[in-house]
């Protein structure tokens, strides 16, 4: 399957993207967990948010390189996420999904891609430290700013509110209370 | 022959630790790798079978790179076997720390240990307690190192049912993951600990981790089946494979109880053993 080759700042081309849909991303993204969130909230956003990719992870870092940085868990992101989509950011990456006040926020402007759990090597490989803002919150909650090349990611909640993982989710669910003989809530 | 001091026994000991977490944390062990072909081979979902390609790139750029293959170097876990030859003290615990310290710095690892109400990060990947240490008689003096890291760790859960629920077993094996659903970064292991106590169930069911999981009796395969039949697959993104393997680790226990403990393991179900040379 040939992947999509996408490149930040995104904009509306990503509009057309499908839940399911692999691409590989080029570009500077900017990483970010919940320190990092409630930081930006308060004094402002360090880079410019316009088409902005943010990078659900806290990376190892060591003599400004990257030598792992895969995604972390990104609902701990859901209550946290959309000043930067009002801002203009165009595409959150993380793993696991988000929840359905993200999924509307992202309806008609933006994205959610999925990365790898686990695949820190794989993501390092494809990356190179251009710099870092708030540095104070520590390795894993500073914002460290990447430059990507070609990182191969999976859309995992599209523009139109198509979600991979609710789908997934409901169907488990699902299967769950017939095997256990439970009321399906 | 040689006098060997305690002073030796410590820096040989940090050193096998050192050497076993670098080995955990970038090479996996190969009956995981094994695993991990063999979900891959029968999976058909194509978005499920992009995250195999992802995770089969990533065994091969950690090794490559000879860097950890998660971020997420978790807090170590560490478990020592003792011959009748070296003594049981202090000792041993320091020496464990010293090559905890040692690898946090050289390999490198992410400093994750913090004090739990303050939050205060030492820095080390020491801390009260942490490096955890189980020490056992063996014949060989062995340290082992797993590697935890937070997202699964984080949905595995311990059960005190009654002796009259033994069918609930599947239920609350399968139920872990339906209420995990991706986070604990599935394709996962899972360590079940039947029997024992309130405390020793949990201990059990992370030591089942460090079984092969290869192979499976019939009753780790009937509950892998049920974890299975969930369909929940590679990072929650729907799939065959949701579990590789469930792996059970029993203790006797009291009459009237029986408890049941789930760890939940990611994909990444690191673990080394190095026999300590002293």
């Amino acid at each position: 399957m040939v992947s999509i080759q996408l490149h930040t700042p995104l904009g509306d081309e990503i509009l057309s993207l499908k839940a399911g849909d692999r691409i590989e991303l080029s570009g500077l993204v900017y990483t970010a967990r919940d320190e990092a969130h409630l930081r930006m909230q308060k004094e402002g956003i360090p880079f410019d948010p316009e088409g902005a990719v943010i990078y659900h992870c806290g990376p190892v870092v060591k003599d400004d390189r990257i030598v792992a940085a895969g995604p972390t868990t990104s609902a701990r992101m859901n209550a946290l996420s959309g000043f930067l989509l009002d801002k203009g950011a165009r595409a959150l990456i993380g793993k696991g999904g988000m929840g359905s006040t993200v999924k509307k926020q992202l309806r008609g402007r933006g994205v959610y891609f999925a990365f790898t759990g686990g695949c820190a090597a794989l993501a390092a490989s494809h990356m190179t430290l251009k710099g870092v803002h708030f540095p104070d919150l520590g390795m894993a909650e500073a914002v460290w700013v990447i430059e990507l090349d070609r990182l191969p990611l999976v859309v995992g909640i599209d523009s139109a509110g198509n979600d991979l993982f609710s789908a997934v989710q409901e169907n488990a669910k699902k299967i769950f209370c017939a095997e256990q003989k439970k009321e399906c809530v | 022959m040689q006098c060997r001091g305690p002073e030796d026994l410590r820096a040989a000991l940090a050193d096998a630790t050192c050497r076993a977490m670098r080995d955990a944390v970038i090479t996996l062990p190969p009956d995981v790798k094994r695993a991990i072909e063999k979900a891959t081979a029968r999976e058909t979902s194509a978005v499920a079978r992009g995250e195999y390609g992802n995770i089969a790139q990533n065994i091969l750029a950690a090794e490559r790179l000879g860097v950890p293959l998660c971020q997420d170097t978790g807090v170590p876990v560490v478990y020592l076997t003792l011959p009748p030859s070296v003594p049981y003290s202090q000792a041993l615990f320091d020496a464990v720390a010293d090559g905890i310290r040692r690898a946090t710095q050289e390999i490198p690892l992410r400093p994750n240990v913090v004090d739990p109400l303050t939050r205060h990060n030492s820095g080390d990947n020491t801390g009260a307690g942490m490096p955890a240490v189980h020490v056992r008689p063996g014949e060989k003096f062995t340290v082992t190192v797993l590697p935890k890291g937070a997202g699964a760790e984080n949905v595995s859960q311990v059960v005190m049912l009654l002796p009259s629920q033994k069918e609930k077993i599947a239920e609350i094996v399968a139920g872990t993951m339906l209420i995990a659903e991706g986070r604990p970064c599935p394709p996962v292991v899972l360590g079940v600990g039947i029997g024992g106590t309130f405390d020793s169930v949990t201990a059990l069911a992370k030591e089942a981790l460090l079984q092969p999981i290869d192979r499976m009796t019939d009753f780790e395969q009937q509950l892998c089946d049920a974890v299975n039949r969930l369909g929940i697959g590679p990072m929650g993104l729907g799939g065959s494979t949701t579990a590789l393997a469930v792996k059970v680790k029993t203790a006797a226990c009291h009459t009237a109880s029986l408890p049941v403990a789930v760890n939940v393991q990611c994909w990444a179900n690191r673990h080394a053993t190095v026999e300590v040379e002293w």
